[in-house]
Protein backbone atom coordinates (compact mmCIF):
# COMPACT_ATOMS: atom_id res chain seq x y z
CA UNK A 1 0.00 0.00 0.00
CA UNK A 2 1.86 3.41 -1.29
CA UNK A 3 -0.87 5.94 -0.36
CA UNK A 4 -3.75 5.53 2.64
CA UNK A 5 -7.17 4.93 0.42
CA UNK A 6 -9.32 7.39 0.95
CA UNK A 7 -13.20 7.35 0.35
CA UNK A 8 -14.28 9.11 -2.51
CA UNK A 9 -18.06 10.52 -2.89
CA UNK A 10 -18.48 7.97 -5.87
CA UNK A 11 -19.31 4.78 -3.58
CA UNK A 12 -18.78 2.98 -7.20
CA UNK A 13 -15.89 4.18 -7.52
CA UNK A 14 -14.90 3.18 -3.80
CA UNK A 15 -16.21 -0.09 -4.63
CA UNK A 16 -13.74 -0.34 -7.53
CA UNK A 17 -10.89 0.39 -5.72
CA UNK A 18 -11.62 -2.11 -3.07
CA UNK A 19 -10.88 -5.02 -6.18
CA UNK A 20 -7.71 -2.86 -7.25
CA UNK A 21 -5.01 -4.66 -4.47
CA UNK A 22 -4.38 -8.42 -4.99
CA UNK A 23 -3.96 -8.39 -1.26
CA UNK A 24 -7.64 -7.20 -0.70
CA UNK A 25 -8.69 -9.30 -3.48
CA UNK A 26 -7.33 -11.88 -1.81
CA UNK A 27 -8.82 -10.79 1.55
CA UNK A 28 -12.15 -10.44 0.56
CA UNK A 29 -12.16 -14.17 -1.33
CA UNK A 30 -11.14 -15.08 2.45
CA UNK A 31 -13.87 -13.62 4.32
CA UNK A 32 -16.05 -15.10 1.69
CA UNK A 33 -15.07 -18.69 2.54
CA UNK A 34 -14.68 -18.21 6.34
CA UNK A 35 -18.11 -16.42 6.77
CA UNK A 36 -19.76 -19.37 4.49
CA UNK A 37 -18.24 -21.74 7.28
CA UNK A 38 -18.25 -20.50 10.35
CA UNK A 39 -21.90 -19.56 9.53
CA UNK A 40 -22.80 -22.88 8.94
CA UNK A 41 -20.45 -24.21 11.88
CA UNK A 42 -22.27 -21.66 13.96
CA UNK A 43 -26.12 -22.56 13.60
CA UNK A 44 -24.87 -25.98 15.07
CA UNK A 45 -22.89 -24.51 17.44
CA UNK A 46 -25.22 -21.93 18.63
CA UNK A 47 -27.95 -25.27 18.79
CA UNK A 48 -25.47 -27.55 20.73
CA UNK A 49 -24.70 -24.87 23.42
CA UNK A 50 -20.60 -25.29 22.78
CA UNK A 51 -19.74 -21.70 22.69
CA UNK A 52 -17.24 -22.46 25.47
CA UNK A 53 -15.58 -25.36 23.66
CA UNK A 54 -15.56 -23.16 20.48
CA UNK A 55 -14.26 -20.11 22.56
CA UNK A 56 -11.54 -22.71 23.84
CA UNK A 57 -10.22 -23.89 20.40
CA UNK A 58 -10.04 -20.90 19.41
CA UNK A 59 -7.61 -19.71 22.05
CA UNK A 60 -5.45 -23.18 20.99
CA UNK A 61 -4.89 -20.87 17.73
CA UNK A 62 -2.85 -18.71 19.42
CA UNK A 63 -0.10 -21.63 20.42
CA UNK A 64 -0.97 -22.95 16.91
CA UNK A 65 0.21 -20.07 15.29
CA UNK A 66 3.21 -18.91 17.48
CA UNK A 67 4.57 -22.67 17.33
CA UNK A 68 4.38 -23.03 13.82
CA UNK A 69 6.57 -19.80 13.28
CA UNK A 70 8.93 -20.93 15.93
CA UNK A 71 9.66 -23.95 14.33
CA UNK A 72 10.02 -22.27 10.83
CA UNK A 73 6.61 -23.31 9.60
CA UNK A 74 3.52 -21.03 7.85
CA UNK A 75 1.35 -20.35 10.51
CA UNK A 76 -1.80 -21.50 9.33
CA UNK A 77 -0.16 -25.16 9.64
CA UNK A 78 0.13 -24.25 13.14
CA UNK A 79 -3.70 -23.04 13.33
CA UNK A 80 -4.84 -25.64 11.58
CA UNK A 81 -3.00 -28.54 13.88
CA UNK A 82 -3.76 -26.69 17.04
CA UNK A 83 -6.90 -26.63 16.73
CA UNK A 84 -7.82 -30.44 15.08
CA UNK A 85 -5.86 -31.35 18.30
CA UNK A 86 -8.12 -29.42 20.80
CA UNK A 87 -11.13 -30.82 19.14
CA UNK A 88 -9.84 -34.52 19.38
CA UNK A 89 -8.34 -33.79 23.13
CA UNK A 90 -11.94 -32.35 24.18
CA UNK A 91 -13.73 -34.94 22.50
CA UNK A 92 -11.80 -37.43 24.09
CA UNK A 93 -11.37 -36.06 27.69
CA UNK A 94 -13.89 -33.63 27.75
CA UNK A 95 -17.01 -35.49 29.00
CA UNK A 96 -19.35 -37.34 27.47
CA UNK A 97 -22.34 -35.55 26.01
CA UNK A 98 -22.60 -31.91 24.82
CA UNK A 99 -23.99 -30.15 27.45
CA UNK A 100 -21.99 -31.82 29.87
CA UNK A 101 -18.57 -30.90 27.65
CA UNK A 102 -19.70 -27.31 27.86
CA UNK A 103 -19.00 -26.79 31.30
CA UNK A 104 -15.73 -29.31 31.79
CA UNK A 105 -13.09 -28.09 33.99
CA UNK A 106 -10.79 -29.43 31.08
CA UNK A 107 -11.78 -27.24 28.58
CA UNK A 108 -10.84 -24.19 31.08
CA UNK A 109 -7.56 -25.68 31.60
CA UNK A 110 -6.20 -26.67 27.63
CA UNK A 111 -7.89 -23.24 27.11
CA UNK A 112 -5.75 -21.47 29.60
CA UNK A 113 -2.01 -23.82 29.07
CA UNK A 114 -2.90 -22.85 25.65
CA UNK A 115 -2.98 -19.47 25.90
CA UNK A 116 0.05 -19.59 28.43
CA UNK A 117 2.25 -21.55 25.63
CA UNK A 118 1.14 -19.42 22.74
CA UNK A 119 2.85 -16.42 25.02
CA UNK A 120 5.71 -18.57 25.57
CA UNK A 121 6.47 -19.22 21.93
CA UNK A 122 5.99 -15.53 21.18
CA UNK A 123 8.58 -13.96 23.33
CA UNK A 124 10.70 -17.04 22.12
CA UNK A 125 10.39 -15.35 18.49
CA UNK A 126 9.30 -11.91 19.28
CA UNK A 127 11.69 -11.02 15.75
CA UNK A 128 9.93 -13.13 13.68
CA UNK A 129 5.90 -12.52 14.38
CA UNK A 130 6.71 -8.79 15.46
CA UNK A 131 3.69 -8.82 18.33
CA UNK A 132 0.68 -10.96 19.43
CA UNK A 133 -2.01 -8.31 18.54
CA UNK A 134 -2.57 -9.64 14.60
CA UNK A 135 -2.53 -13.20 16.05
CA UNK A 136 -5.29 -12.65 18.70
CA UNK A 137 -7.08 -9.79 17.01
CA UNK A 138 -6.53 -10.78 13.52
CA UNK A 139 -5.79 -8.69 10.26
CA UNK A 140 -6.67 -8.92 7.16
CA UNK A 141 -2.95 -8.09 5.72
CA UNK A 142 -0.69 -10.61 3.98
CA UNK A 143 -3.51 -13.52 2.82
CA UNK A 144 -1.69 -15.28 0.10
CA UNK A 145 -3.53 -16.79 -2.57
CA UNK A 146 -2.35 -19.55 -0.89
CA UNK A 147 -3.96 -19.40 2.10
CA UNK A 148 -6.90 -18.47 0.44
CA UNK A 149 -7.07 -22.20 -1.95
CA UNK A 150 -6.22 -24.12 1.66
CA UNK A 151 -9.28 -22.27 3.20
CA UNK A 152 -11.09 -23.23 0.13
CA UNK A 153 -10.45 -26.77 0.62
CA UNK A 154 -10.81 -26.87 4.62
CA UNK A 155 -14.00 -25.14 3.91
CA UNK A 156 -15.18 -27.68 1.21
CA UNK A 157 -14.49 -30.62 3.08
CA UNK A 158 -16.06 -29.30 6.24
CA UNK A 159 -19.35 -28.31 4.36
CA UNK A 160 -19.36 -32.08 2.60
CA UNK A 161 -18.49 -33.28 5.83
CA UNK A 162 -21.71 -32.06 7.79
CA UNK A 163 -24.29 -31.90 4.62
CA UNK A 164 -23.31 -36.05 5.40
CA UNK A 165 -24.23 -35.66 9.13
CA UNK A 166 -27.39 -32.76 8.88
CA UNK A 167 -30.33 -34.61 10.23
CA UNK A 168 -28.33 -36.80 13.03
CA UNK A 169 -26.52 -34.06 13.84
CA UNK A 170 -29.53 -32.05 14.70
CA UNK A 171 -30.92 -34.91 16.14
CA UNK A 172 -28.52 -35.43 18.56
CA UNK A 173 -27.92 -32.14 19.36
CA UNK A 174 -31.90 -31.43 20.10
CA UNK A 175 -32.62 -34.61 22.31
CA UNK A 176 -29.59 -36.99 23.18
CA UNK A 177 -31.16 -39.51 24.31
CA UNK A 178 -33.78 -40.04 22.05
CA UNK A 179 -31.54 -39.95 18.83
CA UNK A 180 -29.26 -42.35 20.54
CA UNK A 181 -32.45 -45.17 21.05
CA UNK A 182 -33.08 -43.84 17.54
CA UNK A 183 -29.81 -45.83 16.03
CA UNK A 184 -27.92 -42.35 16.00
CA UNK A 185 -24.37 -42.98 16.99
CA UNK A 186 -24.17 -39.80 18.80
CA UNK A 187 -20.44 -40.18 20.37
CA UNK A 188 -19.11 -40.20 16.97
CA UNK A 189 -20.99 -37.08 15.89
CA UNK A 190 -19.83 -35.05 18.95
CA UNK A 191 -16.05 -36.42 17.87
CA UNK A 192 -16.63 -35.57 13.91
CA UNK A 193 -18.46 -32.36 14.64
CA UNK A 194 -15.40 -31.38 17.36
CA UNK A 195 -13.00 -31.69 14.57
CA UNK A 196 -15.08 -29.60 11.46
CA UNK A 197 -15.35 -26.70 14.65
CA UNK A 198 -11.82 -26.94 15.12
CA UNK A 199 -11.06 -26.46 11.79
CA UNK A 200 -13.71 -24.10 11.02
CA UNK A 201 -12.01 -22.11 13.69
CA UNK A 202 -8.61 -22.41 12.27
CA UNK A 203 -10.00 -20.99 8.94
CA UNK A 204 -11.93 -18.16 10.64
CA UNK A 205 -9.20 -16.83 13.50
CA UNK A 206 -6.52 -16.61 10.27
CA UNK A 207 -8.55 -12.94 9.69
CA UNK A 208 -10.54 -12.48 13.27
CA UNK A 209 -7.53 -13.60 14.83
CA UNK A 210 -7.83 -16.36 18.46
CA UNK A 211 -10.00 -13.74 20.82
CA UNK A 212 -12.20 -12.39 17.80
CA UNK A 213 -13.64 -15.49 16.37
CA UNK A 214 -16.79 -15.07 18.00
CA UNK A 215 -17.57 -12.68 15.85
CA UNK A 216 -17.74 -14.62 12.54
CA UNK A 217 -18.76 -18.06 14.43
CA UNK A 218 -21.30 -17.22 16.78
CA UNK A 219 -22.97 -13.56 16.61
CA UNK A 220 -24.65 -14.12 13.05
CA UNK A 221 -26.01 -17.89 14.05
CA UNK A 222 -27.34 -16.57 17.49
CA UNK A 223 -28.82 -13.56 15.45
CA UNK A 224 -30.04 -16.03 13.09
CA UNK A 225 -31.93 -18.16 15.78
CA UNK A 226 -33.45 -15.12 16.98
CA UNK A 227 -35.28 -14.80 14.28
CA UNK A 228 -36.50 -18.05 12.99
CA UNK A 229 -37.07 -21.47 14.44
CA UNK A 230 -36.92 -23.28 10.89
CA UNK A 231 -33.47 -25.22 10.41
CA UNK A 232 -33.19 -24.12 6.62
CA UNK A 233 -33.84 -20.50 6.84
CA UNK A 234 -32.15 -20.68 10.26
CA UNK A 235 -28.74 -21.71 8.12
CA UNK A 236 -29.34 -19.38 5.59
CA UNK A 237 -29.63 -16.26 7.85
CA UNK A 238 -26.60 -17.08 9.58
CA UNK A 239 -24.43 -17.37 6.37
CA UNK A 240 -25.79 -13.85 5.07
CA UNK A 241 -25.24 -12.23 8.19
CA UNK A 242 -21.55 -13.12 8.52
CA UNK A 243 -21.18 -12.47 4.58
CA UNK A 244 -22.76 -9.35 5.85
CA UNK A 245 -20.44 -8.98 8.94
CA UNK A 246 -16.80 -9.59 7.03
CA UNK A 247 -17.28 -7.81 3.88
CA UNK A 248 -18.44 -4.76 6.07
CA UNK A 249 -15.74 -4.76 8.06
CA UNK A 250 -13.13 -5.60 5.27
CA UNK A 251 -14.64 -2.57 3.59
CA UNK A 252 -14.65 0.00 6.40
CA UNK A 253 -10.68 -1.24 7.21
CA UNK A 254 -9.85 -0.75 4.08
CA UNK A 255 -10.67 2.92 4.18
CA UNK A 256 -9.75 3.09 8.03
CA UNK A 257 -6.25 2.97 9.91
CA UNK A 258 -7.94 0.63 12.51
CA UNK A 259 -7.61 -2.88 12.43
CA UNK A 260 -10.51 -5.21 11.36
CA UNK A 261 -10.70 -7.43 14.21
CA UNK A 262 -13.02 -4.33 15.77
CA UNK A 263 -14.77 -3.65 12.80
CA UNK A 264 -16.16 -7.38 12.58
CA UNK A 265 -16.83 -7.70 16.01
CA UNK A 266 -19.12 -4.79 16.21
CA UNK A 267 -20.82 -5.44 13.00
CA UNK A 268 -21.40 -8.70 14.48
CA UNK A 269 -22.70 -7.33 17.90
CA UNK A 270 -25.10 -4.73 16.11
CA UNK A 271 -26.65 -7.55 14.07
CA UNK A 272 -27.50 -9.58 17.09
CA UNK A 273 -28.88 -6.63 19.22
CA UNK A 274 -30.68 -5.80 16.29
CA UNK A 275 -31.95 -9.47 15.95
CA UNK A 276 -32.66 -9.69 19.59
CA UNK A 277 -35.03 -6.70 19.64
CA UNK A 278 -36.49 -8.14 16.54
CA UNK A 279 -36.82 -11.41 18.02
CA UNK A 280 -38.27 -10.10 21.16
CA UNK A 281 -40.79 -7.96 19.26
CA UNK A 282 -42.51 -10.56 17.66
CA UNK A 283 -42.72 -13.42 20.91
CA UNK B 1 -48.37 -64.16 36.48
CA UNK B 2 -50.31 -64.17 34.02
CA UNK B 3 -49.58 -65.56 30.55
CA UNK B 4 -52.93 -64.33 28.51
CA UNK B 5 -51.46 -64.61 24.98
CA UNK B 6 -54.26 -62.63 22.74
CA UNK B 7 -53.75 -64.02 18.96
CA UNK B 8 -52.80 -60.80 16.87
CA UNK B 9 -54.11 -60.65 13.46
CA UNK B 10 -51.16 -59.80 12.05
CA UNK B 11 -48.38 -61.68 13.84
CA UNK B 12 -49.05 -64.07 16.89
CA UNK B 13 -45.66 -62.75 18.97
CA UNK B 14 -46.41 -61.04 21.79
CA UNK B 15 -44.89 -57.21 22.00
CA UNK B 16 -42.15 -58.67 24.93
CA UNK B 17 -41.35 -61.85 26.00
CA UNK B 18 -39.26 -62.59 28.79
CA UNK B 19 -37.74 -66.08 30.62
CA UNK B 20 -36.16 -66.40 33.70
CA UNK B 21 -34.50 -62.80 32.36
CA UNK B 22 -32.02 -61.60 34.87
CA UNK B 23 -29.65 -58.20 34.59
CA UNK B 24 -26.84 -57.54 36.22
CA UNK B 25 -24.85 -53.91 36.01
CA UNK B 26 -21.15 -53.55 36.97
CA UNK B 27 -21.31 -56.90 39.42
CA UNK B 28 -25.27 -55.50 40.87
CA UNK B 29 -27.55 -58.06 40.41
CA UNK B 30 -30.47 -55.43 39.27
CA UNK B 31 -33.06 -58.16 38.20
CA UNK B 32 -33.51 -61.70 38.34
CA UNK B 33 -35.95 -64.39 37.68
CA UNK B 34 -37.73 -62.01 35.82
CA UNK B 35 -40.71 -64.06 33.69
CA UNK B 36 -43.43 -61.87 31.91
CA UNK B 37 -45.38 -61.74 28.73
CA UNK B 38 -46.98 -58.33 27.28
CA UNK B 39 -49.63 -59.32 24.21
CA UNK B 40 -49.33 -56.55 21.11
CA UNK B 41 -51.72 -53.72 21.54
CA UNK B 42 -51.54 -53.61 25.26
CA UNK B 43 -51.31 -50.50 27.69
CA UNK B 44 -49.48 -51.25 30.88
CA UNK B 45 -47.91 -49.77 33.25
CA UNK B 46 -44.38 -50.50 34.89
CA UNK B 47 -44.31 -49.68 38.67
CA UNK B 48 -41.95 -49.91 42.11
CA UNK B 49 -40.03 -48.12 44.34
CA UNK B 50 -36.89 -45.99 42.86
CA UNK B 51 -34.09 -47.84 42.14
CA UNK B 52 -36.28 -50.98 41.31
CA UNK B 53 -34.80 -51.29 37.77
CA UNK B 54 -37.49 -50.00 36.16
CA UNK B 55 -35.85 -48.69 32.95
CA UNK B 56 -33.49 -51.00 33.59
CA UNK B 57 -35.62 -52.96 32.62
CA UNK B 58 -36.67 -50.81 29.73
CA UNK B 59 -33.23 -50.59 28.27
CA UNK B 60 -32.57 -54.12 28.19
CA UNK B 61 -35.92 -54.05 26.16
CA UNK B 62 -34.32 -51.87 24.02
CA UNK B 63 -31.25 -53.89 23.62
CA UNK B 64 -29.34 -51.69 25.67
CA UNK B 65 -28.53 -53.47 28.74
CA UNK B 66 -27.57 -57.02 27.92
CA UNK B 67 -29.02 -59.84 30.24
CA UNK B 68 -27.34 -61.94 32.37
CA UNK B 69 -29.44 -64.82 32.36
CA UNK B 70 -32.60 -66.14 30.79
CA UNK B 71 -33.68 -64.73 27.29
CA UNK B 72 -36.14 -61.63 26.37
CA UNK B 73 -38.22 -61.04 23.01
CA UNK B 74 -39.15 -57.73 21.34
CA UNK B 75 -41.95 -58.87 18.93
CA UNK B 76 -40.95 -61.98 18.57
CA UNK B 77 -37.01 -61.19 17.67
CA UNK B 78 -33.48 -60.06 19.78
CA UNK B 79 -34.44 -56.86 20.97
CA UNK B 80 -31.42 -55.19 18.84
CA UNK B 81 -33.44 -56.17 15.80
CA UNK B 82 -36.85 -54.75 16.82
CA UNK B 83 -35.58 -51.67 17.35
CA UNK B 84 -36.64 -49.84 14.62
CA UNK B 85 -40.42 -51.14 15.55
CA UNK B 86 -39.91 -49.88 19.15
CA UNK B 87 -40.92 -45.73 20.06
CA UNK B 88 -39.11 -44.95 23.29
CA UNK B 89 -39.50 -41.76 25.55
CA UNK B 90 -36.39 -41.76 27.70
CA UNK B 91 -36.63 -40.35 31.58
CA UNK B 92 -35.54 -37.03 31.38
CA UNK B 93 -35.82 -33.31 32.52
CA UNK B 94 -37.93 -31.12 30.04
CA UNK B 95 -36.56 -29.15 27.37
CA UNK B 96 -34.88 -25.63 28.98
CA UNK B 97 -35.84 -22.07 27.50
CA UNK B 98 -33.52 -21.97 25.23
CA UNK B 99 -34.32 -24.97 23.01
CA UNK B 100 -34.70 -22.84 19.74
CA UNK B 101 -36.68 -25.72 17.72
CA UNK B 102 -39.67 -26.28 16.82
CA UNK B 103 -42.19 -29.08 18.09
CA UNK B 104 -42.91 -30.21 14.76
CA UNK B 105 -39.04 -30.06 13.83
CA UNK B 106 -38.71 -32.47 16.64
CA UNK B 107 -41.32 -35.04 15.46
CA UNK B 108 -39.91 -34.90 11.87
CA UNK B 109 -36.86 -35.53 13.58
CA UNK B 110 -38.34 -38.91 15.30
CA UNK B 111 -38.97 -39.93 11.66
CA UNK B 112 -36.41 -39.00 9.77
CA UNK B 113 -33.60 -37.98 12.44
CA UNK B 114 -31.21 -41.04 11.65
CA UNK B 115 -30.52 -40.71 8.15
CA UNK B 116 -27.71 -39.34 6.71
CA UNK B 117 -27.37 -36.65 4.25
CA UNK B 118 -29.73 -33.75 3.22
CA UNK B 119 -33.27 -34.60 1.80
CA UNK B 120 -33.61 -33.39 -2.04
CA UNK B 121 -36.53 -34.72 -3.31
CA UNK B 122 -35.74 -35.01 -6.69
CA UNK B 123 -37.29 -38.05 -8.14
CA UNK B 124 -41.33 -37.93 -8.40
CA UNK B 125 -41.04 -41.11 -5.79
CA UNK B 126 -38.90 -38.97 -3.67
CA UNK B 127 -41.59 -35.99 -3.47
CA UNK B 128 -44.41 -38.66 -2.76
CA UNK B 129 -42.20 -39.84 0.29
CA UNK B 130 -41.43 -36.14 1.47
CA UNK B 131 -45.35 -35.91 0.95
CA UNK B 132 -46.62 -38.73 2.80
CA UNK B 133 -43.79 -38.42 6.25
CA UNK B 134 -45.32 -34.76 6.43
CA UNK B 135 -48.74 -36.09 6.38
CA UNK B 136 -47.24 -38.68 9.03
CA UNK B 137 -45.83 -35.91 11.32
CA UNK B 138 -49.36 -33.85 11.07
CA UNK B 139 -51.47 -37.00 12.08
CA UNK B 140 -49.33 -38.11 14.95
CA UNK B 141 -49.15 -34.56 16.25
CA UNK B 142 -52.99 -34.26 15.28
CA UNK B 143 -53.17 -37.44 17.11
CA UNK B 144 -51.18 -35.96 20.92
CA UNK B 145 -53.87 -32.83 20.13
CA UNK B 146 -50.36 -30.48 19.50
CA UNK B 147 -51.42 -28.78 16.20
CA UNK B 148 -51.91 -25.48 18.16
CA UNK B 149 -48.54 -25.41 19.22
CA UNK B 150 -46.72 -27.44 17.19
CA UNK B 151 -44.88 -24.33 15.45
CA UNK B 152 -43.68 -22.54 18.73
CA UNK B 153 -40.16 -23.16 20.27
CA UNK B 154 -39.96 -26.48 22.22
CA UNK B 155 -38.67 -24.41 25.27
CA UNK B 156 -41.62 -22.08 25.38
CA UNK B 157 -43.81 -24.83 25.90
CA UNK B 158 -45.05 -26.23 29.43
CA UNK B 159 -44.59 -29.50 30.54
CA UNK B 160 -47.57 -31.36 29.45
CA UNK B 161 -47.50 -29.79 25.74
CA UNK B 162 -43.57 -31.21 25.42
CA UNK B 163 -44.27 -33.88 26.62
CA UNK B 164 -47.79 -34.43 23.87
CA UNK B 165 -44.88 -33.38 21.54
CA UNK B 166 -42.08 -36.31 22.48
CA UNK B 167 -44.82 -38.81 21.87
CA UNK B 168 -45.62 -37.91 18.94
CA UNK B 169 -41.68 -38.33 18.48
CA UNK B 170 -41.79 -41.84 19.62
CA UNK B 171 -45.02 -42.47 17.98
CA UNK B 172 -44.31 -41.17 14.02
CA UNK B 173 -42.09 -43.78 12.80
CA UNK B 174 -45.46 -46.63 13.42
CA UNK B 175 -43.81 -48.49 16.18
CA UNK B 176 -45.11 -51.62 17.28
CA UNK B 177 -44.11 -51.07 21.21
CA UNK B 178 -44.24 -47.58 22.89
CA UNK B 179 -41.77 -47.68 26.17
CA UNK B 180 -42.40 -44.55 27.70
CA UNK B 181 -39.88 -44.03 30.51
CA UNK B 182 -41.97 -41.60 33.47
CA UNK B 183 -43.69 -39.15 30.91
CA UNK B 184 -46.15 -38.51 33.90
CA UNK B 185 -43.50 -37.62 36.26
CA UNK B 186 -42.94 -33.54 35.45
CA UNK B 187 -47.08 -32.79 34.81
CA UNK B 188 -49.63 -31.68 37.30
CA UNK B 189 -52.44 -33.75 38.24
CA UNK B 190 -54.83 -32.58 35.52
CA UNK B 191 -52.19 -33.16 32.75
CA UNK B 192 -51.17 -36.75 34.22
CA UNK B 193 -54.72 -37.61 33.35
CA UNK B 194 -55.61 -35.93 30.60
CA UNK B 195 -51.70 -37.44 29.13
CA UNK B 196 -52.94 -40.82 30.40
CA UNK B 197 -56.60 -40.70 28.28
CA UNK B 198 -54.28 -40.01 25.55
CA UNK B 199 -51.87 -42.75 25.77
CA UNK B 200 -54.65 -45.62 25.79
CA UNK B 201 -56.21 -44.11 22.81
CA UNK B 202 -52.98 -43.98 21.34
CA UNK B 203 -52.61 -47.85 21.69
CA UNK B 204 -55.87 -48.35 20.74
CA UNK B 205 -55.73 -46.34 17.63
CA UNK B 206 -52.05 -47.01 16.48
CA UNK B 207 -52.86 -50.58 17.69
CA UNK B 208 -49.09 -50.54 19.65
CA UNK B 209 -48.11 -52.00 23.15
CA UNK B 210 -47.24 -49.33 25.72
CA UNK B 211 -44.81 -49.66 28.54
CA UNK B 212 -45.25 -47.00 30.74
CA UNK B 213 -42.82 -46.58 33.87
CA UNK B 214 -44.67 -44.59 36.05
CA UNK B 215 -44.40 -43.86 40.03
CA UNK B 216 -47.96 -43.60 40.63
CA UNK B 217 -50.50 -46.36 39.34
CA UNK B 218 -53.50 -43.88 40.03
CA UNK B 219 -53.65 -41.52 37.36
CA UNK B 220 -53.41 -44.44 35.06
CA UNK B 221 -55.45 -47.45 36.87
CA UNK B 222 -58.50 -46.56 34.63
CA UNK B 223 -56.79 -47.00 31.31
CA UNK B 224 -54.60 -49.84 32.23
CA UNK B 225 -54.67 -53.78 30.64
CA UNK B 226 -51.96 -54.51 33.01
CA UNK B 227 -49.12 -53.73 36.04
CA UNK B 228 -45.48 -55.06 35.71
CA UNK B 229 -44.51 -54.24 39.40
CA UNK B 230 -40.58 -54.35 40.44
CA UNK B 231 -39.81 -54.78 43.65
CA UNK B 232 -36.66 -56.75 45.61
CA UNK B 233 -35.15 -57.22 42.69
CA UNK B 234 -38.54 -59.55 41.05
CA UNK B 235 -41.19 -58.41 38.93
CA UNK B 236 -45.01 -59.60 39.02
CA UNK B 237 -47.50 -59.10 35.96
CA UNK B 238 -50.76 -59.02 35.99
CA UNK B 239 -54.04 -56.72 36.00
CA UNK B 240 -54.06 -53.82 38.80
CA UNK B 241 -56.25 -55.73 40.99
CA UNK B 242 -54.32 -58.82 41.12
CA UNK B 243 -50.74 -57.33 41.48
CA UNK B 244 -51.34 -54.15 43.61
CA UNK B 245 -52.99 -56.04 46.90
CA UNK B 246 -51.59 -57.06 50.48
CA UNK B 247 -50.75 -60.55 50.16
CA UNK B 248 -49.14 -60.01 46.60
CA UNK B 249 -46.73 -56.89 47.45
CA UNK B 250 -45.89 -58.54 50.36
CA UNK B 251 -44.70 -61.41 48.85
CA UNK B 252 -42.88 -59.64 46.38
CA UNK B 253 -41.23 -56.97 48.77
CA UNK B 254 -40.51 -59.73 51.60
CA UNK B 255 -41.84 -57.46 54.35
CA UNK B 256 -45.55 -56.45 55.48
CA UNK B 257 -47.42 -54.45 52.73
CA UNK B 258 -50.55 -52.95 53.15
CA UNK B 259 -53.11 -51.49 50.10
CA UNK B 260 -55.49 -48.91 51.19
CA UNK B 261 -58.34 -48.09 48.82
CA UNK B 262 -59.32 -44.37 49.36
CA UNK B 263 -63.14 -43.36 49.22
CA UNK B 264 -62.62 -42.23 45.70
CA UNK B 265 -60.98 -45.59 44.32
CA UNK B 266 -57.10 -44.47 44.67
CA UNK B 267 -54.92 -47.11 45.88
CA UNK B 268 -52.36 -46.30 48.60
CA UNK B 269 -48.86 -48.76 49.13
CA UNK B 270 -48.14 -48.61 52.68
CA UNK B 271 -44.87 -50.17 54.63
CA UNK B 272 -42.52 -51.05 52.26
CA UNK B 273 -38.64 -49.82 53.00
CA UNK B 274 -38.18 -46.92 50.41
CA UNK B 275 -40.47 -44.23 50.79
CA UNK B 276 -42.76 -44.24 47.91
CA UNK B 277 -44.00 -41.54 45.75
CA UNK B 278 -47.13 -43.21 45.40
CA UNK B 279 -49.07 -42.40 48.45
CA UNK B 280 -49.23 -38.10 47.35
CA UNK B 281 -52.52 -36.71 50.00
CA UNK B 282 -52.96 -35.65 46.03
CA UNK B 283 -56.56 -35.80 45.09
CA UNK B 284 -57.48 -36.76 41.32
Amino acid sequence: MSATPTLSPNPIADLRQLFTFPFMVNALAAGTIVAVLAGIVGWYVVLRRQTFASHTLSVMAFPGATGAALAGLPAALGYYVACTVGAVAIGRFGGGTARRQGESAVIGTVQTVGLAAGFLFLSLNQAVLGGPETLLFGTFLGITRGQVIVLLLVAIGALITLTALARPLVFASVDREVARAGGVPVAALDALFLIVLGLAIAATSQLTGALLVFALLVAPAAAAQQLTLRPVAGLVLSVAFALLTIWLALAIAYFSIYPVGFYVTTIGFVIYLLARLAGAKRR
Amino acid sequence: MTETTLPHPTTAAPAVALRDAAITIRGRQILSDVSLTIPQGEFVAVLGPNGAGKSTLMKAILGLVPLAAGSIDVLGRPPQQARAQIGYLPQRQTFDAATRVRGIDLVSLGLDGARWGVPVPLTPRARRRRRDERRRVAEVIELVGAAGYAHRAVGELSGGEQQRLLIATALVRRPRLLILDEPLDSLDLPNQAAVAGLIRRVASTEDVAVLLVAHDVNPLAAYLDRVVYLAGGHALCGDVNEVINAPTLSDLYGTQIEVLRTSDGRLVVVGHPEAPHHHGHRHG
